[in-house]
C-alpha cells in the first residue's frame, strides 16, 4: 500500500487530454450527423410534398422536360428565315425592360442614399427618428414588387410604369440596407473636419461622407441593377410592359409563334449576360480601386 | 528641372480642377437628359390622363371597408341581404342585422345619421336629413321620381331607367328589376367567422368568454368548432391560404437548398485550385453563366410545360437559376482559401475527399451558409412571383383575387400575409446566420 503515495495522482481524464478530445469530436460529429439526417429528411419530405402538390408529377414529368423545348426550337429551325427580323422587332421591347430597370435602379438609388444616410448612427440628421427609416426600409424591402406592381396596374392601366415605380420602391428599401451598413464604417473624421466650418448636414454628407463611400455604393447599384433588369422581365410577364409581356403574348399563342418565343428568349438571355458582364467588369474596378 | 514641375504644377492642377468640375456638373445633366427621354418613351403625360383614380378611391375604400347588399328584387319582392352581395354571405332570413327591420312587407333600412331607406309595396323612398324625401315609384315600366322642390343635386343621377343616390351613408340604387342599398361598414367582413356559422356575431369578449361556457354547438366542444370554422371559412378561406403560404416557403427553401447541394461539388470543378484542367473549368462556368442567364422567367415557363402547375415546377426554377448563382460564387471562395490548411491535411495521408471534407470545408462553411440564407430570404419573395406564374402559392391567390378586381379587402389580407412572411424569413435567416457563423 506505500507505493501508492508515491504514484502519479489520479488522471480526471482516463486516457488522457487526447481521449477527452476524441469524445469532444465524437460528440460534434453525432450532433453533425443527426442534424445532416434530419436536414435531408426535411428535404426529401419537402420534394415529396411538393410533388403530390403539383399538378403534374415529377417522374412523370421528368423525360417530357426536353418535349416543349425540343418543340419551339424545331419549329423556330423550320422558319428560320425570320429570326433576324423579329430579333430587331423586338429590340425596342428589350429597350423598355432595361429603361424600366434603369429609372427604377437611378430613382431607387436616390431614395436609397437619403435612407441610408438618416438610418445610420452617427451620420443621421435626426438621431432619434433613426429607428423609424430603418423600419420603413424594411418595409419597402419586405414588399414583393409583384404585389405593387399588380395594384398600380388597376389604378395607373399597363405600361411600363407601374413596374417601374414597384422596382424602384423595393431598390429604395434594399439599397438603402446596404448603403447605410457601408456609411456605418465610413470614417467620421472629414464629417467633423466640415462641422467645423459651419457646414450644413447636406454638405457635409455630399463632401464628407460621399466621396468615402461612393466606390461601394456604386459596386452595390450595379448589382441592383443587374438584378432590376430581371425583375422588370418577370413583372412585364405577369403584369404588362416590356420584353416580359410580348413573351407572355407569344407563349399564350402557343404554336404558330414560337419563332417568336425563340427570339425573345436569345434577346433576353444575350442582355443579362451581356449586362451580367459589364457590371462584374465595372464592379471589379471598382472595389479594386477602392483597395489601393 | 525642378523650375519646370515648379510651374506645371499648378496648371495640372488647375486641369485636374476642370475636369472634375466637367465631370460634376456632366454626370448629373446626362442623368436629367435620361430622364426626360424616359418621361417621353414612358409617356407619363399619357399616363397621367389615363390614370383611374375613381379606381384608386375604390381600392382605398375597400382596403378598410366592406358593403352590405340589401336588395329587393323587383318581379317578385323578395328582400335579401347579404355582404358584398355574395350568397356565401347572406343573411339568413329571420336573422337580419339590427339596422334592416321588415314588417307586413316593409322593409326599413336605417342607414344611420338618420338617413332611412324605406322599400314598400313596389315603390321605394329614402329620406335624407337637410334635403327631403326621394321617393321613386315604377309605372307603366317607367320610374316616375318625385324629389324636393328646385334642382335635382350631382349626388342623384337620374334616367329613365335608372335612379342612382350617393350620399355619405351609403348608395341607393333603383332599376325596373332590382332596389338596391349598399351600406358600408369598416372592417373585414365575416373575417373570423361566416354567418352561417353558429359562432358568427359573437365578438372578440363573447367568443373568449364562450371558451368556458356551454356548447354552443352540441356536438363539439367551442374551441375545436371555433378552430374549424375558422379555418374553413368560406369567405376567406384562411386553411387554403395557409397551405397557399406554405407552398411558397416550401418553395423558396427546396430552390435554395437543392441548388445549394448541386452547386457544392460543382463549385469544385469550376475552381481553379481544384481543377488543374483549363478547359473543363471554362466550360463548367459557361454552364453556370447558362443557367444564371436564362433566368427564373424563362426556366419556370420551360418546366410548367414538363410538370404543370404547382409548387415543385417553381422550386425547381429556382434550383435551376440559382444553380449557376452559386457555383459562381463558391468557385470564387474556393479559389480564395488558405492553401497551408489542405497542404497540412494532406501532409498525414489524406485523400482527396478527405482533404475538401477537413481541409476546405470548415475555411469556406460561413461564407457559402451566409449566402444560402440570404438567397432563402431573397427567393421567398422571388418564390411569390414564380407561384403567379406557374400557379401555386400565395402568388396564385394574389392575381386570382386581383384579377377579379373586387376583392380589394382580399388583396390587402395577402399583402399583409406575403409582408409578414418575408421579415419573418428574413429574421430568421438573419438569426440563423449569426448562430451558424459564430458557432463555425
Amino acid at each position: 500500500m506505500v507505493d501508492t503515495a508515491f504514484g502519479p495522482t489520479p488522471d480526471p481524464h482516463p486516457g488522457g487530454p487526447q481521449a477527452g478530445y476524441l469524445a469532444m469530436v465524437r460528440r460534434r460529429r453525432l450532433y453533425g450527423s443527426v442534424l445532416a439526417i434530419l436536414f435531408f429528411a426535411l428535404m426529401a419530405s419537402g420534394f415529396h410534398l411538393a410533388d403530390a402538390r403539383n399538378a403534374g408529377g415529377f417522374w412523370q414529368g421528368l423525360h417530357q422536360v426536353f418535349d416543349f423545348p425540343a418543340e419551339v426550337v424545331r419549329e423556330a429551325w423550320a422558319k428560320r428565315a425570320n429570326l433576324p427580323g423579329l430579333f430587331f422587332k423586338f429590340v425596342p421591347s428589350m429597350i423598355e425592360t432595361i429603361n424600366i430597370a434603369a429609372v427604377s435602379t437611378l430613382l431607387g438609388g436616390g431614395a436609397a442614399i437619403v435612407l441610408a444616410l438618416l438610418s445610420t448612427r452617427g451620420l443621421a440628421r435626426w438621431p432619434r427618428l433613426i429607428w423609424v427609416f430603418s423600419r420603413l426600409m424594411d418595409g419597402l424591402r419586405a414588399v414583393p414588387e409583384i404585389v405593387i406592381a399588380l395594384v398600380l396596374i388597376f389604378v395607373l392601366g399597363g405600361g411600363p410604369v407601374p413596374a417601374m415605380i414597384a422596382i424602384a420602391l423595393h431598390t429604395s428599401g434594399a439599397l438603402g440596407k446596404l448603403f447605410s451598413e457601408v456609411a456605418e464604417n465610413a470614417d467620421l473624421k472629414p464629417v467633423e473636419g466640415l462641422a467645423s466650418v459651419g457646414a450644413r448636414w447636406g454638405q457635409r454628407m455630399a463632401f464628407g461622407v460621399l466621396p468615402q463611400v461612393a466606390p461601394n455604393w456604386l459596386s452595390y447599384t450595379l448589382l441592383r441593377f443587374e438584378i432590376n433588369i430581371r425583375a422588370s422581365a418577370i413583372l412585364g410577364f405577369v403584369g404588362s410592359g416590356g420584353i416580359g409581356y410580348d413573351l407572355k403574348l407569344a407563349m399564350q399563342w402557343g404554336i404558330g409563334k414560337y419563332d417568336q418565343v425563340i427570339a425573345i428568349f436569345s434577346i433576353l438571355f444575350l442582355t443579362i449576360v451581356l449586362f451580367d458582364q459589364l457590371s462584374g467588369h465595372l464592379r471589379e474596378r471598382l472595389t479594386k480601386g477602392a483597395h489601393k | 528641372m525642378t523650375d519646370a514641375a515648379l510651374r506645371s504644377t499648378p496648371t495640372a492642377m488647375i486641369a485636374l480642377f476642370r475636369r472634375k468640375r466637367m465631370v460634376a456638373f456632366s454626370l448629373p445633366a446626362l442623368i436629367l437628359a435620361y430622364f426626360v427621354y424616359v418621361f417621353l418613351a414612358f409617356d407619363l403625360p399619357g399616363i397621367a390622363a389615363r390614370a383611374r383614380l375613381d379606381n384608386a378611391a375604390i381600392l382605398v375604400n375597400d382596403f378598410w371597408n366592406y358593403k352590405t347588399h340589401v336588395t329587393r328584387d323587383n318581379r317578385n319582392g323578395a328582400v335579401t341581404v347579404a355582404i358584398e352581395g355574395e350568397a356565401k354571405g347572406a343573411y339568413p332570413s329571420g336573422q337580419l342585422p339590427d339596422w334592416v327591420t321588415q314588417s307586413g312587407g316593409i322593409t326599413r333600412i336605417n342607414l344611420g345619421q338618420g338617413h332611412v331607406v324605406t322599400y314598400e309595396g313596389a315603390g321605394a323612398r329614402y329620406e335624407v336629413p337637410g334635403y327631403g324625401t326621394i321617393a321613386i315609384t315604377p309605372e307603366a315600366g317607367k320610374l316616375a321620381l318625385s324629389l324636393p322642390p328646385g334642382d335635382v343635386p350631382s349626388w342623384i343621377s337620374v334616367s329613365d331607367t335608372r335612379v342612382d343616390v350617393t350620399t355619405d351613408a351609403g348608395r341607393f340604387s333603383v332599376t325596373r328589376n332590382r332596389t338596391e342599398v349598399f351600406r358600408y361598414q369598416p372592417g373585414w367582413e365575416l373575417f373570423f367567422f361566416t354567418l352561417d356559422s353558429p359562432y358568427s356575431g359573437l365578438g372578440p369578449l363573447g367568443a373568449v368568454s364562450a371558451l368556458w361556457g356551454e356548447r354552443i354547438d352540441p356536438t363539439r366542444a367551442n374551441i375545436v368548432g371555433m378552430v374549424q370554422d375558422f379555418w374553413t371559412n368560406k369567405m376567406w378561406r384562411h386553411g387554403d391560404v395557409a397551405w397557399a403560404l406554405f407552398e411558397t416557403v416550401l418553395m423558396a427553401f427546396l430552390g435554395t437548398m437543392g441548388a445549394a447541394i448541386v452547386a457544392l461539388p460543382l463549385a469544385f470543378v469550376a475552381a481553379a485550385n481544384f481543377t488543374r484542367l483549363r478547359s473543363l473549368r471554362f466550360a463548367m462556368r459557361r454552364v453556370f453563366d447558362f443557367l444564371r442567364g436564362v433566368d427564373g422567367l424563362i426556366w419556370t415557363l420551360i418546366l410548367s410545360r414538363a410538370f404543370g402547375p404547382g409548387p415543385l415546377t417553381g422550386a425547381l426554377a429556382i434550383l435551376l437559376t440559382d444553380t449557376g448563382s452559386f457555383g459562381k460564387m463558391f468557385s470564387e471562395a474556393l479559389e480564395n482559401i488558405d492553401e497551408k490548411q489542405v497542404e497540412g491535411v494532406g501532409s498525414t495521408g489524406a485523400n482527396p475527399m478527405q482533404k475538401a471534407r477537413l481541409g476546405v470545408m470548415p475555411q469556406v462553411m460561413p461564407v457559402l451558409l451566409s449566402q444560402v440564407l440570404y438567397y432563402l430570404e431573397s427567393n421567398t419573395r422571388s418564390a411569390t412571383v414564380i407561384g403567379a406564374i406557374v400557379g401555386g402559392g400565395i402568388g396564385l391567390l394574389l392575381t386570382q383575387a386581383i384579377s377579379t378586381q373586387k376583392d380589394w379587402e382580399e388583396v390587402s389580407y395577402y399583402m399583409v400575409l406575403i409582408v409578414l412572411m418575408v421579415m419573418v424569413m428574413d429574421t430568421a435567416s438573419g438569426w440563423l446566420r449569426r448562430k451558424l457563423i459564430k458557432g463555425a
